[in-house]
This record gives C-alpha cells, sequence and structure tokens, in this order.
C-alpha cells in the first residue's frame, strides 16, 4: 500500500512498531503532492523544509518509544489559522504577504504533540464561501471530480485528505465551512461545540459562529485529533472551562436504544434524490444498529439561512475593519488617509468578502440594527431552543450535510443566494453553538460522496462520535477513494 | 431674558493598572513608540482579547465611591470606526450594560451642597497616538497606548454653571486619586472631559439643544472653555439664531470653541455585543470584598477633620483634596502638632514652597515629624516663630531635623536678660531722636526699636521679652 493513503492510527502503529519512518511517511505524500497538486490545488503554502525538520525532531522522540499520539503525522491546516514565522493568507490578496508573529492554539498544540506540518490549504477568502471559488488565488478542484468543486470554505482541507495529499487536517466551520466540504469530497468533517477548541489565532468571519475542527479519513482520526486541540484556553474568553474527554473510548461501544431524531424541516424539496435516498439508507442502517428513530420538529429552521447572513455579516463587516492597510498586509497608494483606506480595501478584498462587509456594516447601522442585527439575535435564541427541545427526547439529530452532491465550477457563482442554499442543513447547528459532524453515506450515479450530518447536544461530542463511528464501522463508503 | 446653562460631563479617565485591558503589555507612559505592543494591542489576525480584572475591580471600585449600582450582568460593545490609532477598526467598550450605573457625586459651591448625579461610568480600551513629524508624507501610530484601561464616568446634565463643573472635576479627581484608580493628571492626558452643553430661559424645564465640547486638556481651561460656550450659544440665540447639535473643539490658544467639520463628526459607530468576550457576571461576594477595601473618602475624612480636630471648613477642604496631603496632616498631629497650628503651616509656608518648586507632597523631603518636633521647640522658647520660618524653610529644603538646624546656624532663641538688656541699651544710646519722640508719645515708634534689637541680635532674642525690657527702660 502506498503510505500516503494511511490514517492516523495506522501511521502511529507502524511508525511506533518502527516499521516506519517519519520521513519516509512524509516523502511518500510530499510525492504524491507532487503528483496530483497542480490538478487538485488544495494548498496555498507548502512548507517542506520546515516539515523536514519537525519529521526529525518527532523521529527521535518516537525512537526513544515513548511517541505522542501525532507524534510523525504529517497534516494540512486551513490558511486561516496563524502559523508563527510561515504566510498565513486566508486566500485574501490584502493577507497575502502577512507572517504572522505568533502561533496559533490549535497548531500549537499539535505541535506539542509531535505533528508535521506540512502546508497551509486554500479557502474561500476569510472562510466566505461554499466552493473555494471565492479564494483570493485559485479554485481548489475535488478529487472526485476535477470539475467540481470541493466545497467550501476548508475545500483546500477536505480535497487534501481525500486526495492523500496529508493524513489528516484541521479545518474551520462558521456555517458549515467544515461538514458541507467533507461531505462533498467524501471524508469525516467534525464540527465541535462553540467553546471546546481554542480560537485563538484563527482569523475571526464571524466571532460568535466560528469553531476550528477536524477533517479526516475517519472517524477514530477525528477523536484522536479531538483530544489534542479540545480544552480551556487563557487566551480565548470564550472557550469553556470544561475538562476534555478521552474522545476515543467511546468508540466501538453499542448504539442499541440510541435516539436519533430526523427533522421533518430538513427533508424539503428542490433536494436531491440520490442525496436523499442514501440519508434514508443510512437511517435504516442506524436503526438496524439498534438506533430507534424518532421524527422531530426544529420550527424555526426556515429562518436560519437568514439569521445566518445578518449575524455573520454583521460580525465579518467588524471584524475586517482591522485591514486598513495600515498596519500589515497589502496596503494600496493613495492621495491621502480616506483614499489609501479605500484604495487597499477596494484592491485587497474580492467580490464575496466586500459584499458581506456591505451587508454587515448595513445591518449593524443606526435605524436599522432593531430590524435586522436585534431581529437576528432574537430568531437565533430561538433556533437553540429548538435544538435545546428536541435534545430533551432524542441523543442525535440527523440529517443530509448539503442538499446536493458537489457541484460544478462555475455552476453557482453568478447566483449568491443559490450558493449560499448549499449550507442550508449546517447553518444551524453553528446558530445553536452545537456539534456536528458528516460523514461518508452513500456516492451518486456520478460517483460523488454524500454525506450525513449527526448534530449532537452541547459538549457531547463523545454521543455524535459514538454513532458515526458505529455507522462507519458498518459500512464501506469511507474506505473508498478518489481514482485521481 | 436671563438663560441658565445646563451641563453634562463625561470624563475618561485612565486606570492606574500595570497592564493593558485585554493584553499583558505594560501601561508605562513615556516609553519609545511601539515598544509597549503584543499581536493583541496592535489587532493582528485571529488575536483575542483577555479581560485584565484589575480593570473590572478599579471599576467597580469607583462604581461604589460614587453610590453606583453594580450591574450583576454587564457585558462589552465593539464601536466601529476607521482611524490610524484604532488597530482593530473597533473600540471595545461598553454600551447597553454599563458595569456601573446610577451614582452620585457630591460638589460644594458657595457653601451649599449640590448632587450631581453618575449616569453610568463604563470600562474602554485607549486608542494609540498619531504622530505628525518628519517630511509630512507621512504620520506615524505609536501603539504604546493602544488597550490602556480607561473608565468613561458620564454625568447626569445637573451642572448649571461653569464654577460647579469646575468644582465636580476637581471633587472627580480627588476622588479616584483616594481610590488609587487613576493619577488624575489631565496635562498628561490621563484624566479628559468633555462636557455637553446647552442653556435654556431660566424656569423653562425643557433642554435646549446641547453642543458637545471636546478637547478641553486641562483644569485652568474647564470653566473657561465653558464660560466661552455658554456666552456663544446664548449671543446666538439673542441673535435670533439657532443653536444646532454639534461637536466643538475647544481652542486654548484663542480661547475659543469652534465646531469640528461635519465629515469628521458624522459617525454611526454601529456597536453590537463584542463576541470575542463573555458577559460579565460580577457576583456579590466580589462587590463585597472590593467595597471592604475602600478608603475614607474625602467627604467622610472632611467631616471627620472638622469634628475631631476642630479645623474650619475651609482648612479641612483644602486638607483632603490629595490623600498624601491629609494623610501627611494627620501624621503631623499624631507627632504630637496642633491641629491648627500644623493645619497654618500646611497651607501656608509648606504649600509655598512646594508652589515655588512646582511640586505635589509626594516629592515633598519633609517629614511630618519633623514640623511637629519644630512646633515643640516654638513652644518650648527655643526659637521664635519668626526663626521657625528660617528653619522650616531650611527643613523643607535638606530634610534635616529643626534640633540639627538650629544647633548648626546657632539660632536658639536668646531668653537671657542681660543680653537682651545690653542690646536694648545699645539700641536706646544709638537713637536719641527716636526716643525724644516715643516719650512725645508717638508709641508707634517700639515697632522699631524692637525691630533694631532683633536685629543687632540677628533675630535670636526672645521677642517677649525684648518688648517689656523696651517698655521699662523707655
Amino acid at each position: 500500500m502506498e503510505l500516503y493513503k494511511l490514517n492516523i492510527s495506522e501511521a502511529r502503529e507502524l511508525l511506533d512498531r518502527k516499521e516506519l519512518k517519519a520521513s519516509d511517511l512524509l516523502d511518500s505524500i510530499y510525492k504524491r503532492i507532487d503528483d496530483i497538486e497542480d490538478k487538485v490545488k488544495a494548498f496555498v503554502t507548502l512548507t517542506k523544509e520546515k516539515a523536514y525538520q519537525m519529521a526529525e525532531v518527532s523521529q527521535r522522540i518516537i525512537d526513544t518509544g515513548k511517541s505522542f499520539p501525532l507524534s510523525g503525522i504529517p497534516m494540512a491546516i486551513k490558511d486561516n489559522m496563524c502559523t508563527k514565522g510561515i504566510l498565513t493568507t486566508c486566500s485574501s490578496k490584502i493577507l497575502a504577504n502577512f507572517i504572522p508573529p505568533y502561533e496559533s492554539t490549535v497548531t500549537s498544540r499539535l505541535g506539542d504533540k509531535g505533528y508535521i506540518l506540512l502546508g497551509k490549504t486554500n479557502l474561500d477568502e476569510f472562510a466566505m464561501g461554499s466552493s473555494t471559488e471565492n479564494s483570493g488565488f485559485f479554485t481548489t478542484k475535488n478529487p472526485w471530480d476535477l470539475e467540481r468543486i470541493p466545497g467550501g470554505s476548508s475545500g483546500g482541507s477536505a480535497a487534501a485528505v481525500a486526495a492523500g495529499e496529508c493524513i489528516a487536517a484541521l479545518g474551520s466551520d462558521t456555517g458549515g465551512s467544515i461538514r458541507q466540504p467533507a461531505s462533498l469530497c467524501g471524508v469525516v468533517g467534525l464540527k465541535p461545540t462553540y467553546g471546546r477548541v481554542s480560537r485563538y489565532g484563527l482569523v475571526a468571519f464571524a466571532s460568535s459562529l466560528d469553531q476550528i475542527g477536524t477533517i479526516t479519513k475517519n472517524v477514530k482520526d477525528s477523536a484522536i485529533l479531538m483530544n489534542v486541540i479540545s480544552g480551556n484556553d487563557p487566551l480565548d474568553s470564550t472557550s469553556a472551562p470544561l475538562p476534555v474527554p478521552d474522545f476515543t473510548k467511546v468508540l466501538g461501544h453499542e448504539i442499541k436504544g440510541i435516539k436519533i431524531g430526523i427533522p421533518k424541516e430538513y427533508f424539503i424539496e428542490g433536494m436531491d434524490k440520490e442525496v436523499e435516498l442514501s440519508v434514508k439508507d443510512a437511517i435504516k442502517k442506524l436503526e438496524s444498529l439498534g438506533a430507534v428513530p424518532v421524527e422531530i420538529s426544529l420550527p424555526h429552521t426556515e429562518y436560519a439561512v437568514a439569521t445566518y447572513y445578518v449575524l455573520a455579516t454583521s460580525e465579518a463587516s467588524s471584524n475586517l475593519a482591522r485591514y486598513d492597510g495600515v498596519k500589515y498586509g497589502f496596503r494600496a497608494e493613495g492621495k491621502d488617509l480616506m483614499d489609501m483606506y479605500m484604495n487597499t480595501r477596494a484592491q485587497g478584498f474580492g467580490v464575496e468578502v466586500k459584499r458581506r462587509i456591505m451587508l454587515g456594516t448595513f445591518t449593524l447601522s443606526s435605524g436599522y440594527y432593531d430590524a435586522y442585527y436585534k431581529k437576528a439575535q432574537q430568531v437565533r435564541t430561538l433556533i437553540k431552543r429548538d435544538f435545546d427541545e428536541a435534545f430533551k427526547t432524542v441523543d442525535v439529530i440527523v440529517t443530509p450535510t448539503s442538499p446536493t452532491a458537489a457541484f460544478k465550477i462555475g455552476e453557482k457563482t453568478e447566483d449568491p443566494l443559490q450558493m449560499y442554499l448549499s449550507d442550508i442543513f449546517t447553518i444551524s447547528v453553528n446558530l445553536a453553538g452545537v456539534p456536528g459532524i458528516s460523514i461518508p453515506c452513500g456516492f451518486t450515479s456520478n460517483n460523488l460522496p454524500i454525506g450525513l450530518q449527526l448534530i449532537g447536544k452541547h459538549f457531547d461530542e463523545e454521543t455524535i462520535l459514538k454513532v458515526s463511528y458505529a455507522y462507519e464501522q458498518s459500512t464501506e463508503w469511507h474506505k473508498r477513494r478518489p481514482g485521481i | 431674558m436671563k438663560y441658565e446653562a445646563v451641563i453634562g460631563i463625561e470624563v475618561h479617565a485612565q486606570m492606574l493598572t500595570d497592564t493593558k485591558i485585554f493584553c499583558g503589555c505594560s501601561t508605562k507612559f513615556g516609553s519609545e513608540p511601539n515598544t509597549q505592543t503584543c499581536p493583541v494591542c496592535i489587532g493582528m489576525p485571529g488575536v483575542l482579547p483577555v479581560l485584565n480584572r484589575k480593570a473590572l475591580e478599579f471599576a467597580i471600585r469607583t462604581g461604589l465611591a460614587t453610590g453606583c449600582k453594580i450591574s450583576s450582568h454587564s457585558r462589552f460593545a465593539r464601536k466601529n470606526y476607521f482611524y490610524p490609532d484604532l488597530p482593530k477598526g473597533y473600540q471595545i467598550s461598553q454600551y447597553e450594560l454599563p458595569i456601573c450605573e446610577h451614582g452620585c457625586i457630591e460638589i460644594v459651591v458657595d457653601g451649599e451642597i449640590r448632587k450631581v448625579g453618575i449616569t453610568r461610568i463604563h470600562m474602554e480600551e485607549d486608542a494609540g497616538k498619531n504622530i505628525h513629524e518628519g517630511d509630512g508624507n507621512y504620520s506615524f501610530v505609536d501603539l504604546n497606548r493602544a488597550g490602556v484601561p480607561l473608565m468613561e464616568i458620564v454625568s447626569e446634565p445637573d451642572i448649571r454653571s461653569p464654577r460647579e463643573a469646575a468644582e465636580y472635576m476637581k471633587k472627580l479627581r480627588t476622588m479616584l486619586r483616594y481610590l488609587g484608580v487613576c493619577d488624575g493628571n489631565m496635562e498628561q492626558g490621563s484624566l479628559r472631559c468633555d462636557a455637553n452643553v446647552s442653556i435654556r430661559p431660566v424656569g423653562q424645564k425643557e433642554y435646549g439643544i446641547r453642543a458637545e465640547v471636546k478637547n478641553i486638556n486641562s483644569f485652568k481651561f474647564v470653566e473657561k472653555a465653558l464660560e466661552y460656550e455658554i456666552k456663544r450659544q446664548i449671543k446666538v440665540v439673542e441673535e435670533g439664531g439657532k443653536i444646532i447639535q454639534e461637536t466643538r473643539l475647544w481652542d486654548s490658544n484663542r480661547g475659543v470653541t469652534e465646531a469640528m467639520r461635519g465629515k469628521e463628526e458624522a459617525h454611526d459607530y454601529r456597536y453590537f455585543p463584542e463576541p470575542d468576550l463573555v458577559p460579565m457576571v460580577v457576583e456579590q461576594k466580589l462587590i463585597d470584598e472590593i467595597r471592604a477595601t475602600l478608603p475614607e473618602l474625602p467627604d467622610a475624612k472632611r467631616e471627620r477633620f472638622v469634628s475631631d480636630y476642630g479645623l474650619p471648613e475651609y482648612d479641612a477642604d483644602l486638607l483632603v483634596a490629595e490623600k498624601t496631603t491629609a494623610e501627611w496632616f494627620e501624621e503631623a498631629i499624631k507627632s504630637g502638632g496642633q491641629p491648627k497650628t500644623v493645619s497654618n503651616w500646611m497651607m501656608g509656608e509648606l504649600t509655598r514652597l512646594l508652589n515655588e518648586e512646582n511640586k505635589t507632597m509626594e516629592g515633598c523631603l519633609l517629614k511630618p515629624a519633623q514640623l511637629a518636633e519644630m512646633l515643640k521647640l516654638i513652644d518650648k522658647g527655643t526659637i521664635s516663630g519668626k526663626i521657625a520660618k528660617t528653619v522650616f524653610e531650611e527643613m523643607y529644603k535638606t530634610g534635616k531635623d529643626a534640633d540639627a538646624i538650629v544647633k548648626e546656624k546657632g539660632l536658639v532663641q536668646v531668653s537671657d536678660e542681660g543680653t537682651i538688656e545690653k542690646a536694648v541699651d545699645e539700641v536706646i544710646a544709638k537713637n536719641p531722636k527716636e526716643v525724644e519722640r516715643f516719650k512725645a508719645g508717638d508709641e508707634k515708634l517700639l515697632g522699631f526699636f524692637v525691630g533694631q534689637v532683633m536685629k543687632l541680635t540677628k533675630g535670636k532674642a526672645n521677642p517677649q521679652i525684648v518688648n517689656e525690657l523696651l517698655k521699662k527702660k523707655l
């Protein structure tokens, strides 16, 4: 078997048994990148030199027989997480030259546990989008069909995992940006509970919704990474001061009697028939494993997309104000201060980012605040209550991750509203702050992956990991890899 | 028509914390530009604020001292605007749910107590500073101050005259200094004052349209700026014009307020709750703990000085204006000084000497016990009151004890009648004409003779004995 095809636990075993050297694994992955990266275009930056240095350090630790969970494991990081001394661009021209003098908490935790940074992956500029077509640099291709988008915004990370350009990756998820690309690329994507993972060093899009999570080849790898990146961080006031369980412990536990809620609002008209069928099959599969399906209602679902686009853009309009050409990043010349500001932001930001900044500026403006921002906050509370209510009777909620499989590049770029609807099933989860995971549950007749979303209670990633693992172990979907 | 002014004051007070409000950078004043910065306070991508607990405590402390209600639930908000000295493009401040509300400060104007309501006190971060120097093509930004914690203290429109406004500012400054939460230095910008000013015909209930006067950057300008602004508004109205709501800058060189250009003030700050900081829950226990550490405040101290030491209100008022002064006074009393005498020396000689050097009590070399010792020397008759002034000045300058100075300079009062008699005789012998006039009834000349004797004895003769002997001999 080609080494790049390994997952974390397989690689761990081989490395620890000294049957594999960290540098050999790295060789195989960079070879794979050399072979296919010009087709997939998952990476904005490759950090080969540093990766081999890290591999050397990891190997020494492995040789002592006391390896860390990630010693020698090559990973890709979405390019909106700050890495000290390494370009961090958010796939935006405005940060095209930005090298942070600090490390994000997540990558520093991965570093403490021995990971190897392969490179930084492409995204929709500032994580705003569902296809990577909004990247300020280039569009990443779906490894299953190079004419299609990989999903987004963590499209680079999802494509890299699916194509074997890394063993695992981190993404960030504000409205579905981990789960939707994971679904479209046929891999596992977990968005943890808001507050479970520190956001320090994650370049903010919408602070109250952003959450870092994992993109992996299987459920167990996700649990392994969650063990490393989770937990309170004194640098992030919104990170929860809660103990972190060993997420791998629950894997393999029975799911008999687990109640799975099927929200009737999620099986909507216009949904792809093949997606609907696969998801229904998956539910039957879960039932056969002893889970008990219960129809539930999340009555405010229809307001989720609108609520999201008010709140996320409001926060974004403020979060992106710091890119003004004064301190770092791109600066355009101008005849005076105002002119410099306007030129810098006009040339530095892409169309979608500007659209969202304008939307958010509008919704926070005096006279509109109550009608938009405040109202949206109220609806957000109602959406959260929907979930609280549902979780009184069920343990997990199961839905499709995305209404369709991967669409063609360019298919939705002219119609932002159509694009926004690709996140229709994932957005409520961010608004409620609950955890959600997408796992492979089938393929379309075009051989495009379909994802199943499992949603859990606040800080109960364990249950969705447990159910996902049970499903995964009784199916073969996760073993399929694109033919590229 | 007679008009009355309605004034509300917004104060920005820099808190005396060691570190900034949302990061660990130092707040020290006057360092090299941008040496006290980190990714958080210069607004780099992806960084997050973490509240300095000390800043919260200082705000609560101030709230308690001004009788505010401390909010059990409070939160930060973002105030959005673009400016080079504002690195994030927004200032983290408070909008809805400030930490303190509904307090009150008492001021005394012309012997009358006036209450000025405190609408709210909230926490926020300071901005940096733009520096315009060099060839003029570029400006520079110093972010050392960015993130220094501020309190904004907003008064009700309860102030009715520039005098009251000045008294309010003085009182607030005194309180902040007592509490140790702000050094109150207006010239260095650690205490800043903006005033909302309107006028209305006396007797009218409704408020007039107000103008906001900014840039009042020194204590001495508080009254001047407001006097100017009130006169200006009255003139506008009397000439048939209308006051417009606007921001005006005080120009201390020209002594006028001027409207800011429309563009600069047309801000829509788009406030919204700061999502990077969780709402603050202030527990009663914390409030009680902070309350227990409050010092005796100026009002209470003044009352005590009057009742315990029998000081006149006037003396007490001056002594309590600065905590260090009040403490100095009480130390001197503890060391045996008589309260009114100590007060006289402090308000007289000590204040004069400090003012000459532009110093405050903090820089005073003289110890309170030293003054008390010197007063004992006067009581014992070792030195005269006049000589004491010389001794005092020497003590102030050198920090030496009165005893040592008296010995060193041979300033011990001469009370020996024989020695004084000799001098008296000499003076009488030298001034026959004056003796004649005195004997003819010009009694005012006694002072002349006393002066001559003192001159001859280099001021050391006991004045009482001199007097007695002169009267006898003449």
